[in-house]
């Protein structure tokens, strides 16, 4: 029960609870008339025009593989900043090399044209 | 142990003999002391968030020249209790369509992520919700809940602007964590561990923003962007596409969402004390006692909320394409180039004086400050060269 962890655990209990209740009370005391033309789903007061999905734009794909490698990589450099204090020049030149390995990744991708929003 | 130099354990060991002494067993009684501790928590900041309402409409009101509430009640500060009430009792239309679970589920997360946050905020020396010791990453994961809940209420919204708006949202909130993390990492660096209390117990001598404020700049315009909030403020965008991934919520499930999003920027103005600006130190007073510990880092929360709501109110909303080229194009290559800088620096000057320690760090980061400003100005001058012709270039270069 001393478990760090565990009190993480009962936050994320009680923070689900204090919303819960909130839309609780918020369901108790509302009133309830649907009707059809309420609950259609919004678009400017008109009636709506096409799909509803709309078609998922390729460049949000190529945003989030640059996002995902950047991020495996921070997660990787988490290990060498805290312990950096005890670590020699040449580890701390060899994490620098790194990220450098990976700014020249995103060079290239900029070069290529791939950061941009078309 | 009195209750002025360490009150959370003395009131833990209060209520432990109290109900020790009713015949109850051990175990059960610390479950239930630690279940006080979260509830208290998490109430104080749910009721600290009613009053952040009323800080921002009469800051915004101030900003726009106006008063703000000022009727209900002294100075308006009822305001926030009538809107709860407002909002509790107005009709939850469901739009039809909608994917029920996901729906109701979306705000619930969204405000849980960001109480969740309050767990590792070290408020004083001995008041804290647990010392995680990888508290910097907890940050980024409990964060990212967050991000979930807007593509979660966008998509069960059956509404084609809410799937707009947050496609464009989340893209910004994903880019923007690179450079969060890479610029968390610098305190980490500096302090030698992840975790919050740490960090903190590292900025007895000099605060993080003394030996890295380009850092301290980088983290926080990245925060603003990570609570999406104006300039970056793609899924509210009010006027462009109606309110965004939050179009189909009404009453209090709209008022979780507005309600997380204030708390949200006072956790990051909180984050942004914590890790750069020293957290509750501040030149020994802190050690008159907790209470005055936890005083002084919520004025340096305000004081980093102060900020966040002042860009807000003064600068414009930045376009998608713009938001991610400054993202991907600036703000990543200068986080890591700081990074790599501090952590060469740091260990160069490791075994030096502490004077000599804080002016190369001071000197690091100045230096670096003035390259970037004279890169950005040779782009600034091609740019001119292009649009206007060579002569105005120079003319306009020896002002």
């Amino acid at each position: 029960m001393q478990n760090d962890w565990f009190y993480i655990g009962l936050f994320l209990v009680i923070g689900l609870l204090i919303p819960v209740s909130a839309l609780l009370a918020s369901w108790i005391v509302s009133p309830k008339k649907p009707n059809p033309i309420k609950q259609s789903t919004y678009e400017c007061g008109m009636e709506t025009v096409g799909e509803n999905w709309v078609q998922f734009k390729a460049q949000y794909y190529i945003f989030a593989l640059v996002f995902l490698v950047f991020d495996v990589e921070t997660v990787f450099l988490f290990p060498w900043a805290v312990s950096l204090g005890s670590l020699s020049l040449f580890a701390v030149i060899e994490g620098i090399v790194f990220v450098l390995i990976l700014l020249a990744g995103l060079v290239y991708a900029w070069r290529k044209g791939m950061l941009e929003w078309v | 142990m009195n209750f002025w130099f360490d009150p959370v354990n003395f009131i833990a060991h209060w209520l432990n003999s109290l109900l020790v002494g009713w015949g109850m067993a051990e175990w059960l009684a610390a479950l239930i002391i630690q279940l006080v501790g979260v509830v208290v928590l998490i109430s104080l900041m749910m009721v600290f968030d009613v009053f952040l309402v009323w800080v921002e409409r009469k800051v915004v009101a101030r900003f726009q020249d106006r008063l703000g509430p000022n009727r209900v009640g002294p100075f308006g500060i009822f305001q926030p209790f009538a809107d709860i009430i407002k909002l509790i009792i107005k009709e939850d239309i469901t739009p039809d369509g909608a994917d029920k679970v996901v729906y109701n589920l979306a705000p619930i997360l969204s405000l849980m992520s960001v109480l969740l946050l309050w767990a590792i905020v070290p408020l004083a020396p001995v008041i804290f919700g647990v010392d995680l010791n990888v508290g910097a990453l907890y940050i980024v994961a409990a964060g990212s809940i967050g991000t979930l809940s807007i593509i979660m209420a966008a998509w069960s919204s059956n509404n084609k602007y809410a799937l707009i708006g947050a496609f464009r949202q989340v893209a910004v909130l994903i880019s923007f964590e690179i450079p969060m993390i890479a610029t968390m990492l610098i305190p980490t660096i500096l302090a030698g561990s992840m975790g919050m209390n740490e960090i903190v117990r590292g900025q007895q001598t000099v605060w993080y923003v003394v030996l890295a404020p380009l850092a301290a700049l980088t983290f926080l315009i990245a925060a603003i962007a990570e609570l999406g909030r104006s300039p970056f403020d793609l899924n509210e965008a009010e006027s462009e596409i109606v309110a965004g991934f939050h179009i189909e919520y009404t009453g209090m499930k709209f008022g979780l969402f507005y309600a997380g999003e204030l708390l949200h920027a006072f956790t990051f103005g909180g984050f942004w004390a914590v890790l750069f600006l020293g957290g509750y130190h501040f030149f020994g007073l802190e050690n008159l006692g907790p209470l005055v510990a936890v005083v002084i880092l919520f004025a340096k929360a305000m004081f980093g909320y102060w900020v966040i709501m002042w860009i807000r109110y003064t600068v414009m909303r930045m376009r998608i394409d713009h938001m991610l080229a400054f993202n991907w194009k600036f703000l990543t290559p200068v986080a890591f180039v700081v990074l790599m800088l501090t952590a060469l620096m740091n260990t160069l000057l490791r075994n030096t004086s502490s004077v000599v320690y804080i002016a190369g760090m001071l000197l690091t980061n100045v230096l670096l400050c003035w390259i970037i400003v004279e890169i950005l100005r040779g782009f600034s001058r091609a740019e001119r060269e292009r649009t206007e012709g060579v002569a105005s270039a120079t003319v306009a270069a020896h002002h």
